[in-house]
């Protein structure tokens, strides 16, 4: 038997094999339908849905709706919004988030189990707990000149600065773990040869945390991207909207019909989905790099 | 892994008496420890640390905490004490202290109060009772090293990656009455035979509910896809050879390895149904069936009415739940780590 079965790994499909394979498929195939049936309303032009109703066989195909629906409610400006706050979140958060998990997992003060524990009990709170004393705060304060609304309220660097704080909490918990795992010789060495914190920071422990750092950014820049609640609490002016939540606006004053409204909520899942095929291996370690260490 | 083992070699561990006295001159300032007996580990590198190396750590540590804590924990304490008073925003010396009163309101007249809890309890008691067991079901399946695993996974992740706002318009163009899928399929796209999944309050809570476990099975896919990688293969070669049938093997071997992943599971579901609220948001505002407490917060803040001791008070119920579950998690989770 043993000799056999090698040769021909191939030749016995077991049935159970083939049953579970029929499984997935389905399944799959089920879970993509609602997306898909996003796509195929959104192909169809609207006059040609609304006399043979939305379940029936297409006379034409087109991408009209979705070049309607950018153009016709200016989503590239939204998008262009999204940028200005996504990019220096993503960046800032992982330059704050390396630097305590630094502190924290290379020099072993006191406060480092305290700072670990209150960064990641803050990453687990719901948003809503903290919303009414910071809308608050970000009426109070005041900065003329710095931002278009001369408070932090209703500003781009508003949202910033929730993302950074709310995010640097999982983020420091993955990188404290990650950087707690290089050997303590390594940092010490650089240290008895006269390189200052700095440099040990910048040119030894952040290189050597790259796949972690690339991990995290992917799933960050998802998590942003796709952030609804800060800026429809933070932010008033509908033309400061980051697309996401600018979505809410749009379909009520652009998006007209359900097909319109299928391409404009498939054209804001666009750069998300594209990011996750691209990255798919960087996003799922992510994840689950902050959930191995349970 | 080549520089860490490179470095390695060049190790100073032993040295650290030596060490100790490099740093003396530049940390007069410690009084603590100048003397470590040469028989102890070392337990960082601040013996080595230059006034400026200090300075550094302090503002690469002490920012970031700063912007965390403000936002974030004080934040949340101002929730605490604002739950205790009544403020219409406008200038402090409108700040009255209340006592219990906002809470008395809220627990005895507050009509939305309770079904809003409800339905908290509701969102958490089906992402635990249909996505937790789908996912690790699916995670089982594709953890049993067949091709095409990753087409599956994909498949089932994409939602996870999808916003909740975006969730929400996809998924009413199946619930619209007129023009979505179900009804257009079920012939209840008529007048007369409408099924409003989205405005009938009784079904609209379970509408949003299934949209938000078609996304919530994908991301606890993969946090068990993740959790069975640990899972020692010999274990369950181990238990084939004694005859187990899948099931057996499964109940008795892998389940009880994925206990520290089941904990996870359990976290994040428990907080995501805590904050719930842009699906709902999408949806109808979070009103007439769909009410949340985290939409109950929020109306009281930038609604008309703006009255935020009592929107505060919401937010302290949120937090209480929200405590009750991250501060056992995050003790045990230290726990084990301080002592691998």
């Amino acid at each position: 038997m043993t000799a056999v079965s090698p040769a021909f790994p191939r030749a016995r499909v077991r049935p159970a094999r083939l049953v579970l394979h029929l499984f997935l498929t389905v399944t799959a195939l089920a879970w993509l339908a609602p997306l898909l049936w996003a796509v195929y309303s959104a192909l169809r032009p609207y006059a040609e849905t609304s006399t043979k109703g939305y379940v029936s066989w297409p006379d034409k195909l087109s991408l009209d709706n979705f070049t309607d629906a950018f153009t016709q409610s200016g989503m590239a400006h939204y998008f262009g919004n999204t940028l200005l706050i996504a990019v220096p979140a993503v960046l800032l958060t992982l330059f704050a988030s390396s630097c305590v998990a630094f502190y924290v997992s290379r020099f072993d003060f006191r406060l480092n189990l305290a700072l670990l524990l209150v960064f990641t009990a803050g990453n687990l709170l719901p948003q809503q707990v903290v919303i009414t004393p910071l809308y608050r705060l970000y009426l109070l304060i005041d900065l003329p000149g710095i931002t278009a609304s001369g408070k932090l309220y209703d500003s781009a660097l508003g949202l910033v600065l929730i993302h950074v704080a709310f995010q640097s909490g999982f983020c420091t918990f993955v990188l404290s773990n990650y950087m707690r795992m290089l050997p303590h010789e390594l940092t010490e060495a650089a240290l008895v040869d006269g390189a200052s914190v700095w440099r040990l920071y910048w040119q030894i422990v952040l290189p050597l945390c790259r796949p972690a750092m690339a991990a995290l950014a992917t799933l960050l820049s998802i998590w942003i991207y796709n952030d609804f609640f800060w800026a429809i609490v933070l932010v008033a002016t509908g033309e400061n909207m980051p697309i996401t939540s600018a979505l809410q606006n749009l379909s009520g004053q652009y998006f007209t019909d359900p097909n319109l409204i299928a391409a404009g909520a498939l054209l804001t899942a666009v750069p998300t989905l594209l990011v996750y095929f691209a990255l798919q291996r960087q996003f799922v370690s992510g994840l689950t790099l902050g959930a191995n260490k349970g | 892994m080549a520089t860490t083992a490179n470095t390695g070699t060049g190790s100073e561990t032993t040295s650290t008496p030596g060490t100790a006295a490099t740093s003396s001159p530049a940390s007069p300032d410690t009084p603590t420890a100048p003397h470590p007996r040469p028989g102890r580990e070392p337990q960082g590198h601040r013996r080595l640390l230059t006034r400026r190396d200090r300075a550094t750590l302090g503002l690469m540590a002490g920012l970031p905490a700063l912007l965390h804590i403000t936002l974030v924990w004080v934040t949340a304490l101002a929730s605490i004490a604002l739950a205790f008073t009544t403020w219409d925003g406008i200038g402090f010396g409108t700040i009255h202290w209340a006592g219990l009163d906002n809470f008395r309101e809220l627990f005895t007249q507050n009509p939305q109060f309770w079904p809003a809890v409800q339905h908290n309890v509701i969102w958490f008691a089906v992402l635990f009772l249909i996505p937790t067991p789908l996912g690790l079901f699916l995670a089982l399946q594709l953890d049993k090293k067949i091709r095409f695993s990753r087409v599956y996974q994909t498949a089932f992740f994409l939602p996870v990656v999808v916003s909740f706002a975006v969730i929400g318009f996809v998924w009413q163009l199946i619930y619209n009455p007129d023009t979505g899928l179900i009804n257009s399929v079920i012939g209840a796209n008529r007048p007369g035979h409408y099924i409003d999944w989205i405005g009938d309050p009784d079904l609209n809570l379970w509408a949003a509910l299934v949209a938000a476990s078609w996304r919530h099975t994908g991301y606890l896919m993969i946090l068990y896809l993740a959790g069975l990688k640990g899972v020692d293969p010999t274990l369950r070669e181990a238990s084939a050879i004694d005859g187990a049938n899948e099931w057996q093997t499964f109940r008795h071997v892998v389940f009880p390895t994925l206990k520290p992943t089941n904990t996870i599971v359990l976290v994040v579901t428990i907080i995501e149904s805590l904050r719930a609220f842009d699906l709902v948001f999408v949806f109808n505002g979070g009103t007439d069936g769909t009410e949340l407490l985290s939409i109950l917060v929020t109306d009281n803040i930038v609604g008309e009415s703006s009255r935020i001791g009592y929107g505060s008070a919401i937010a302290v119920v949120l937090l209480a739940i929200s405590l009750a579950v991250i501060v056992p998690y995050l003790a045990s989770t230290f726990r084990k780590e301080r002592r691998s």
